[in-house]
């Protein structure tokens, strides 16, 4: 009896991320969503980000539109409205949505458009080689705070979840990682029901996913899945911060 | 564990599984390796045509088809089939 195969979604294009990286785990899990819904690839529009997930649109295989940086949700925005019963989602990374995309994402929550958006957190700049982000924890080391992040001169962690939980356009706000095969099942559900959300028009859905970036953090993939556990979630506790 | 069932003399059975691993979609991140419960898995000391020590499985019979490894693979790489109950003495 077969039990898991890869998605049919999932083009057979090989991914560029690096080996053992989140992005790709979160790639095939929308995928595996997408597929599950059935509601036909002609209904699903996404919104791609720049970043290290820039070639999502190579990987599943929907419909697409690639926004300049930090602009997926201003452009989701549009999207949604001109089809206000197809499933429309953005995929970005931290970069995007607790730096330079930050105004965007915030105006499109608060307006409470009918989107999903996926937001993963590797803690760093991981295109451009593993710089500070907003997110970094404190004390965790990266190119730009190689002693580890220190609050007088860097500032704190941004919880973005807890802002967006804040806002009364969402409906559904939550946390999640993929650095376990508990956590990938926890993760589907969320992306599954942000969906469904999206599509019965209740507002604004974010999954927050705590992601690794093992080539920048410096560790093997294991090392970095357990990093997740050990360390990442004590700065960002999983789970829903808001439900419907 | 195998073991403790012995002694304990139970009609035990265990889910039997079995696994196909992409060789040339493996990035070789070893997490299926790490994950596997019944430590099936393991790196070849070959290369695919990326160059990645790929994921192989080693002991196929203590596979019990709970695809724990395909969940995290990033890359999508393994099948997992269940193919009946066994007993495990
Ligand atoms: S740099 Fe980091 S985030 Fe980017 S593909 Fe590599 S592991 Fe993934
Ligand atoms: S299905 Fe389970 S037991 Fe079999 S190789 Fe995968 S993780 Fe190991
Ligand atoms: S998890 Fe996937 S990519 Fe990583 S070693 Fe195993 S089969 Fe290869």
């Amino acid at each position: 009896m077969l039990l898991y195969k890869k998605p049919s979604l999932l083009t057979d294009t090989n991914m560029h991320y690096c080996p053992g990286c989140s992005h790709a785990v979160v790639n095939k899990i929308i995928a595996e969503v997408l597929e599950e819904m059935n509601i036909g690839t002609e209904n699903i529009i996404g919104v791609s980000p720049v970043g290290c997930g820039v070639f999502i649109y190579n990987y599943i295989d929907i419909d697409w539109v690639e926004a300049a940086h930090g602009r997926a949700p201003a452009v989701a925005t549009g999207v949604k409205r001109m089809n206000p019963d197809k499933l429309v989602f953005t995929y970005q990374g931290d970069g995007e949505v607790t730096a330079i995309g930050t105004g965007e994402v915030i105006h499109a929550c608060n307006r409470g458009e009918n989107i999903a958006i996926i937001f993963i957190n590797n803690a760093v700049f991981g295109m451009t080689n593993g710089q500070m982000a907003p997110t970094t924890p404190l004390g965790m080391k990266t190119t730009t705070c190689p002693d580890g992040r220190d609050p007088q001169l860097n500032g704190y962690p941004l919880p973005m979840a807890q802002l967006f939980a804040d806002i009364q356009g969402t409906c559904y706000v939550t946390r999640q990682a993929v650095n376990t095969y508990k956590a990938v099942k926890n993760t589907k559900k969320a992306i599954r029901r942000a969906f469904d959300y999206s599509l019965q028009r209740k507002g604004t859905s974010v999954v927050e996913i705590i992601c690794a970036c093992p080539t920048n953090w410096k560790m093997t993939p294991v090392e970095a899945n357990k990093y997740i556990s050990d360390f990442s979630v004590k700065t960002f506790p999983l789970g829903d911060l808001k439900r419907p | 564990m195998f073991h403790h069932l012995l002694l304990t003399a139970v009609h035990a059975t265990i889910q039997q599984g079995n696994v196909n691993i992409d060789n040339n979609r493996c990035k070789g991140c070893g997490l299926c390796v790490a994950t596997c419960p019944a430590k099936t898995l393991q790196l070849s000391n070959n290369v695919n045509t990326r160059g990645y020590n790929f994921s192989q499985q080693l002991r196929p019979n203590r596979c019990i088809g709970c695809a724990s490894c395909a969940l995290i693979c990033p890359d999508a790489c393994i099948t997992v089939f269940r193919t009946g109950l066994r007993k495990t003495i």
